[in-house]
């Protein structure tokens, strides 16, 4: 019972604290977005690009640009891993295989951060700082423009346009992302997380045996890590490594930075359509869905059921043992609740039905509570399902925020919620179908049966989610899993935020806000739960035969 | 015999030509289909089926198949069962080209022969009348096109229109002078006057409707239909990609198997149903007697939160009755009765007949009346008085004010002051309270006059007027007077019928501007009218409603049409709309939650024999794999069997506090979308699983 209450207090402390910036920081970022004026700088930036920041974008120009921003950074990216021997400060290390390169710029692009192979050993200082830690930053800016970007289709009234991309990017960089980041960094340092570029130091052990400890610029990486929801770790243990993750003071901040920004933007969403009550609904369906799969979570875990859990008194195979079952079982449900994929344990490790609930945690669509920005957009495709069938419930036309949801608002979240699921199931489907992938694929797994299936699945699912955590065991980097989860994890970015946009437009386009005498109850106690249902069963639903022949079957093994 | 027809007709829909229209209910075929030939090609060959690593009994497939069918053909029942409810009692749309012969009447002359029984008359083609067209229509005879009643009463039999069966009686009151044409005179002879152009009539329309709107969907059922098609897609993927993703781990699900989940889980009885809300609510507004030309314009009148309606006709009869007498100076009051009586008895216009009710229904008919007239003196708008001469040479009079004290002055003197005084004290508020004061004079025959009293007219409310205001009140709908009248005059009328707000000395344009700022303000608007002049205000308004007596433009400008010229069935309207729009939400509700159980009986059945700790997901403890899946196959053909009635009657609509009506629908049709098929299915489970194998 202790367990229980330990983890009670752990998940109050962090709403708690979330809960003292919410106001704060979401009005802050509203004000960023809504703000008429330029810093000289983003003038500077804006000049050089040749973009004009005062004239808004319809949603076609705004996924153009998009899409031209995330293809130059791609390009970018794989170009830095290719020539990476040419690169100072790369540590001897060699240029990175096509395969590789690609997968690992797709990943860092599509904010997903998913990485097949082991940083410490694979890519130099140059890659990590100027490739792979821009991209953690631009690409959360870049999802947190198309939210803001839906939020201003939900405010315009009949103009048609919802921002203006390059505006929104810089803004989400440099106003919101670096500072907060130098302020978290600062803090990491004084919590005993590396930061020099040192390079490898070689002691030697108590026992005598060599060890060959890395360190490098990690404080700052880990800091856009997870306030950009990135989850791209500098070690290949992640947020497990003790230089990047030291304490478990360092572990809860590391869990609240995860899912403050995802947070608070519900605030940043009320403030800038002018209705908290609206802002408050994705508030509490993000956190009612977040303690959901925590308690569910915990409580496989401590139950811990298994031989070695039981032989070892408790399951903390794969765990550290700073940070306990309930600094692993948190951590574990902020990073696949958000676009995080960051890990402080192996998730392989956790018992059966833990590793099926981190796993229906991103099934459901990353909404506990989502990525930054990204968390924003998905969660709304659920709300307005939601209102659509409240409203019908009630006899009334669908209704949100004085816009009609009618057939092209319905199409669009219709596909939007297929998008993941399918992809992954798709692609898992084909790469077993295909007979001389099939073998690759044999090969590439470490565990034979359902456990090695599930961790298959699990690699799918989360680049499709873009969230980018490992369940480990399989040996991603191949030829055909660097390139069809490359693919996957560009699909499962741009194909939802296309349809965000194209949503934001729809909204953006409608010109008559609707009756204000009649109020649909889309803000009350019900709606959040009937938003929390549809996001549960909706989603999670067309996993679930798959789920019978891995996790669930060996979790459920008699 | 019907129900053979419609089993018949279900039979019809089943061919895949016409199947394919409904895409969900096309995606079972292919899987019975796909089931029949997979249990032919078993049976032939012999093989012993199994799926998921678990033994199957040797009949199950070809149970799948014949189930699967029975589904499909459950489904096409209801919106077969929905379509003959839709055409029944409207014979109307079978024999719209049966031509009916009309006797026209050659030069008609309603001053002499209302009745047209001397006037020549000639047969001819109903299609060849036209607007204005006098028709005389006997006993057994069918009114041939639209019309309003100028002479005679008749019961009519109108159940071909609106399938009640009780004849109604249609004379020359306003209210029941509409006819409709392809009803049936039951009793009695009828002149009336055509007031629709050929292919224009009420039939003709519902002809066209039952064509057109079956195929136009409204913008929430294409919503529905995309968010359907999404859970149908998802489902297919299942099927297509299950065996090969799981290949590395459990055996493969045999085909019928992925079929019988698609079939299941896909919205299949929603898809039946839903066109079965659509064709209801047309067959209940037909049965109010309004006629929605677009799918669209019947969902927006749901959500029509204003309501704009022209004071005459809607509120007002549009004529002014008396509604009290009051004498004047020293008269008594059965005096004023006595001369108002004598005044009107001769009296046919509206006015005068309303003071002869007025006295006969207060129970004070004066006894005696003085039959001596020798002159009656009808109403003119140069004298605006009326009223008659008695054969001793006493005069009485009514009229206007001005007139009546204008007639006295010219044989006597002016009033004394003090009568001037109390008849003012009189007219003048019934003049300020929208009210008309006819004024009752007496000449006796030396000459000398004086006033007796006034009649105050008012304008007549129609009959429930004010229940219906509540009503729309009621459905949270702000209603808005709009009237030619002065301003204080709409504002009394506007106080006693309950009205939220009035717009008095109204011009065309200025019901156009009021419609627009009402929609400026976010407001949906519904307008009602019948004068071209409304034409403009009624075409930009969200709703437009024409009485079918409208003139064209307004029936073009309109979108609703109300046979029988009562401007409130926007009510029955925004009722309707409101209900067939909730009966699809508590539909797609109870599916989605029946979807729930189907997982808990279907998916873990899957695998269990490879896995047989999945059975520890079987919560509701069912027999075998093959009696789960069964059972919940056959709980679809029973959950449409249940739901039809629903689709067909709607889910009460209610009107209470929209949150709690919130909360109270899910309860029903969330958690009893659990209950309902958690209890089905383990019965079914627990029939199937007396049979051998199962």
């Amino acid at each position: 019972m202790s367990g229980f209450l330990f983890a009670a207090t752990n998940l109050a402390a962090l709403f708690l604290a979330i809960g003292l910036l919410y106001r704060p920081l979401g009005d802050y970022m509203a004000r960023v977005y809504t703000s008429t004026s330029h810093l000289l700088v983003e003038r500077l930036l804006y000049k050089i690009i040749g973009a004009d920041p005062d004239t808004p974008q319809g949603w076609q120009a705004y996924l153009r640009a998009l899409l031209a921003f995330t293809l130059a950074g791609f390009v970018v990216l794989y170009a830095l891993q290719r020539w990476q021997p040419f690169l100072p400060y790369s540590l001897g290390l060699p240029a990175l295989p096509p395969d590789l390169a690609f997968n690992t710029a797709a990943s860092f692009v599509g904010n997903t951060n998913w990485q097949a192979f082991s940083p410490e050993t694979t890519v130099g200082y140059a890659v990590q700082a100027l490739g792979l830690a821009v991209q953690m930053f631009l690409s959360a800016a870049v999802s947190m423009a198309v939210a803001v970007a839906l939020i201003r289709g939900l405010t315009a009234r009949g103009t048609g346009v919802i921002g203006n991309f390059w505006v929104d990017v810089t803004r989400s960089t440099l106003r919101i992302l670096l500072p907060l980041s130098l302020i978290v960094a600062l803090i990491f340092i004084a919590s005993g997380v590396v930061q020099n570029v040192s390079g490898v130091t070689e002691i030697v052990t108590i026992a005598g045996g060599k060890q060959s400890i890395p360190g490098g610029p990690v404080a700052s990486q880990e800091a856009i890590k997870l306030l950009g929801t990135n989850g791209g770790g500098f070690f290949n243990a992640n947020s497990a490594h003790p230089l990047s993750n030291p304490t478990p003071w360092a572990n809860w901040l590391q869990t609240f930075l995860l899912i403050l920004i995802p947070l608070c933007l519900p605030r940043t969403f009320g403030t800038m359509v002018g209705d908290q009550r609206a802002g408050r609904v994705l508030l509490w369906a993000f956190v009612t869905v977040f303690v959901l799969v925590y308690v569910s979570l915990t409580a496989c875990e401590l139950a811990g059921r298994g031989s070695a859990p039981e032989l070892a008194g408790a399951a903390m195979e794969g765990k550290e043992q700073r940070f306990g079952i309930i600094g692993s079982t948190l951590f574990g449900t902020a990073t696949t609740g958000t676009t995080g994929g960051a890990a402080n344990a192996m998730h392989d490790s956790f018992t059966a039905l833990g590793g099926t609930v981190l796993l229906m945690n991103m099934m459901a669509g990353e909404v506990s509570p989502g990525g930054a920005g990204a968390g924003i957009y998905t969660m709304m495709a659920y709300i307005v399902i939601a209102v659509f069938l409240a409203a019908l419930l009630l006899g009334r036309s669908p209704v949100y925020l004085g816009k009609r949801i009618g057939p092209l608002e319905m199409k669009l979240v219709s596909l939007f919620i297929l998008v993941m699921p399918v992809i992954s199931i798709g692609a898992l489907a084909l790469s077993f179908a295909i007979p001389a992938i099939h073998a690759e694929m044999l090969a590439a797994m470490n565990n034979p049966g359902v456990h090695g299936f599930t961790e298959v699945m699990y690699a799918f699912v989360s680049a499709a989610a873009n969230n980018g955590s490992a369940f480990a065991g399989l040996s991603a980097n191949t030829p055909w899993l660097n390139r069809v989860l490359g693919i996957l994890i560009l699909a499962g970015r741009l194909l939802p935020i296309a349809l965000t946009l194209c949503l934001a437009g729809a909204f953006a386009r409608q010109d008559r806000s609707a009756p204000g005498t009649v109020r649909l109850p889309v803000d009350g106690l019900q709606f959040i739960g009937f938003v929390v249902v549809i996001v549960l069963f909706i989603a999670i639903p067309m996993f679930l035969p798959y789920l019978m022949a891995g996790p669930l079957a060996e979790g459920l093994a008699r | 015999m019907k129900i053979n027809l419609v089993l018949w007709n279900a039979l019809l829909k089943c061919d895949p030509r016409i199947q394919w229209r409904n895409p969900v209910l096309m995606v079972v075929e292919v899987c019975a289909a796909l089931c029949t030939l997979w249990a032919i090609w078993e049976s032939a060959t012999g093989t012993v089926p199994t799926s998921g690593g678990g033994p199957l009994p040797a009949s199950f497939h070809w149970n799948v198949a014949v189930w699967m069918w029975l589904t499909l053909y459950a489904a096409n029942i209801a919106e077969a069962l929905a379509e003959d409810r839709g055409r029944a009692g409207s014979a109307a749309e079978g024999d719209a080209d049966a031509r009916i012969t009309a006797r026209r009447v050659r030069h008609y002359d309603l001053q002499h022969d209302a009745a047209a029984r001397l006037a020549a008359t000639e047969e001819v083609d109903s299609d060849a009348l036209r607007h204005g067209d006098i028709v005389v229509i006997s006993a057994g005879e069918t009114v041939p096109a639209d019309g309003k009643v100028v002479w005679g009463v008749a019961s009519v039999d109108e159940s071909a229109i609106t399938g009640e069966s009780a004849p109604v009686i249609r004379e020359t009151a306003r209210e029941r002078a509409m006819l409709t044409g392809g009803t049936r005179v039951i009793s009695d002879r009828l002149v009336a006057r055509i007031i629709a152009a050929p292919g224009k009539s009420w039939k003709d329309r519902m002809v066209e409707l039952a064509h057109g709107v079956r195929r136009q969907k409204s913008p929430n059922e294409l919503a529905l239909a995309a968010l359907l098609a999404s859970f149908t897609l998802s489902f297919l993927v299942i099927a297509l990609t299950l065996n090969a993703a799981v290949s590395a781990t459990a055996p493969a699900v045999t085909l019928p198997i992925l079929a019988l989940l698609v079939a299941t889980l896909i919205p299949t009885e929603l898809a039946a149903l839903i066109s079965v809300t659509g064709i209801a609510s047309m067959y209940r507004l037909k049965q109010s007697k309004v006629l929605v030309t677009t799918a669209k314009a019947f969902e927006t009148a749901g959500d029509v939160t204003t309501v704009l309606f022209d004071k005459t006709g809607t509120v007002t009869l549009g004529d002014r009755r008396a509604s009290a007498l009051v004498p004047v100076g020293n008269t008594t009051m059965p005096e004023l009765v006595r001369a108002a009586m004598e005044a009107s008895i001769d009296d046919a216009s509206i006015e005068g007949r309303s003071i002869v009710e007025l006295v006969r229904n207060s129970g004070s008919f004066p006894a005696g009346l003085d039959t001596s007239r020798v002159r009656v003196i009808p109403f003119s708008a140069q004298t605006r008085l009326s009223g008659v001469d008695f054969a001793d040479g006493r005069q009485v009079r009514k009229g206007a004010e001005s007139s009546a004290l204008a007639w006295l002055r010219e044989t006597g003197d002016d009033l004394p002051d003090d009568v001037m005084f109390a008849l003012r004290a009189v007219t003048v508020p019934i003049a300020t309270s929208g009210g008309t004061p006819l004024v009752v004079a007496e000449k006796r025959p030396d000459g000398s006059g004086r006033v007796l009293g006034v009649v105050h007219l008012k304008d007549a409310l129609k009959p429930g007027v004010r229940d219906r205001i509540a009503q729309l009140r009621a459905l949270n709908v702000r209603t808005i007077m709009v009237t030619g009248d002065n301003p204080l005059t709409a504002g009394v009328i506007a106080a006693e019928v309950g009205v939220d707000d009035y717009v008095g000395d109204a011009t065309p344009e200025a019901k156009l501007e009021l419609v627009k700022a009402e929609q400026a303000a976010g407001h949906f608007v519904a307008m009602s009218g019948d004068g071209t002049n409304d034409a403009p205000a009624i075409a930009q308004a969200d709703v437009g409603l024409a009485m079918n007596s409208s003139t064209p433009a307004v029936h073009e400008a309109a979108n609703i049409i109300v046979l029988d010229d009562d401007p409130t069935k926007i009510i029955d309207v925004i009722v309707i709309g409101r209900r067939t729009l909730a009966t699809r939400g508590a539909l797609t509700t109870f599916n989605v939650a029946n979807d729930l159980v189907r997982y808990f009986t279907l998916f873990p059945m899957l695998f269990v024999g490879t896995f047989p700790g999945l059975d520890a997901l079987n919560i509701l403890r069912l027999s075998t794999p093959a009696s789960a899946m069964l059972a919940t196959l056959i709980y679809s053909i029973i959950v449409i069997a249940a739901l039809i009635p629903m689709a067909l009657a709607g889910v009460p609509y209610r009107r209470s506090n929209l949150s709690q009506a919130l909360s109270r629908n899910l309860l029903y049709y969330g958690i009893g979308g659990i209950v309902f098929p958690a209890i089905v299915i383990k019965l079914l489970d627990m029939v199937i699983a007396l049979f051998p194998g199962y």
